[in-house]
């Protein structure tokens, strides 16, 4: 027999022109399902108007990023259980450091194009990736194989993250995270864009982004990294000797 | 609309509800530089007051010897120690050094701190 919880799912709300407030929604739910299934039920049974964002339910598309009870959560892979309890309330609010559109949906749209600007790689060649026991040695042949980019582009970390929270114009953990992927040896005019007051130095190293990934993409080494890169890029240029450390 | 950043927004800064120990280190590192600069302005205001002559100098003497006084060094003795240690930790992370152990580099910090506030505790109090 399914086991059956009573929780308040309490979510935010915010429609155009109006000062944000919450709704309290009881409900019973399974508590192995997912903080995804009750907000559809929310919207499916309760409320027709609010408004969030969501797609594939199997963290590929990294559309449903919320905050659960102040931690920033792909609520499709979030089990209820693991983040409240029986008779208790589940806070559901948007995304930090993004404009509200309405509700728990947020504008992505200058995020976006930061990623863009960077060059951020969708796929990537399979013997770039960094994946788990790689093989020893990567035959010629491999390189024909690509894989998805790690990054979800889910805005988990630009919302966890203190220094985005004060400023639009940081670039931010995963487009920073991306300028490693892509790499200062392929692209060497990245630099103009990371070496600069809101790029690479202006990370604070919280580490609330490797936190919150859902991905494994692990933006607080890669921006550590990305340092590395500009740091040896700069010596190079400086000493006339061409080329940057691997990353 | 709401939710954008905004520089009003430093304050969320020292908010450690839901984050992690890099953040807890982050909010420490920030709490202990306003303390210590708060610190260098006193220390320079009682530097001031010993030119006034002798008699500024004893009663600065008998007011250092107070235990309020004393506890605010012994706080000064932590924030210096946890600082130092965390900027060690920032500056290795940030050239790629224990990126993976910055949480364990954390909580060294913060032990090593505690150990040289007991320490000098003991010497400040002990008599």
């Amino acid at each position: 027999m399914t086991e059956k919880w009573n929780i308040t799912l309490r979510i935010y709300r915010q429609k155009t022109g109006e000062l944000p407030h919450f709704d309290d929604f009881a409900m019973e739910v399974d508590p192995n399902e997912y903080v995804l299934d009750a907000i559809e039920r929310v919207w499916a049974f309760h409320d027709r108007s609010l408004c969030f964002r969501h797609a594939c339910h199997h963290s590929t598309c990294g559309a449903c990023g919320m905050r659960i009870n102040g931690v920033e959560k792909l609520t499709c892979i979030t089990v209820i259980r693991d983040v409240t309890h029986n008779g208790a309330t589940l806070k559901v609010e948007p995304l930090r450091n993004f404009p509200v559109v309405s509700d728990l949906a947020v504008d992505m749209g200058v995020f976006y194009r930061k990623m863009e600007m960077v060059g951020a790689r969708a796929v990537l060649p399979v013997t770039e990736a960094e994946i788990e026991h790689p093989p020893a040695t990567w035959q010629p042949e491999d390189a024909r194989y690509i894989r998805l980019s790690d990054c979800l582009e889910c805005g988990l970390c630009i919302s966890a993250c203190p220094v985005a929270a004060t400023t639009i114009e940081y670039l931010g953990p995963a487009p920073l995270a991306a300028a490693q992927d892509v790499g200062l040896r392929r692209s060497p005019e990245l630099l103009t864009i990371i070496d600069s007051e809101d790029g690479l130095w202006r990370c604070h190293s919280a580490f609330e982004c490797t936190a919150v990934c859902p991905s494994f993409v692990d933006p607080g080494r890669r921006i550590m990294n990305l340092r590395k890169q500009a740091i040896g890029l700069k010596l190079t240029k400086l000493f006339g000797k061409p080329g940057v450390p691997q990353p | 609309m709401n939710n954008q950043p905004s520089s009003k927004k430093f304050l969320a800064w020292f908010n450690p509800l839901g984050r992690q120990p890099g953040s807890w280190a982050f909010i420490l590192s920030r709490i202990t530089a306003l303390g210590l600069t708060f610190y260098l302005f006193l220390h320079l205001v009682v530097l001031g007051r010993l030119a006034q002559g002798p008699q500024a100098y004893q009663e600065f003497l008998a007011l250092a010897e107070s235990p309020i006084v004393k506890l605010g060094e012994l706080a000064v003795i932590a924030a210096v120690i946890y600082h130092g240690l965390n900027g060690i930790r920032i500056i290795l992370t940030s050239f790629g050094i224990g990126v993976a152990h910055q949480q364990r580099l954390f909580y060294a910090s913060v032990a090593l701190a505690l150990a040289g506030t007991v320490f000098f505790g003991i010497r400040l109090f002990g008599g």
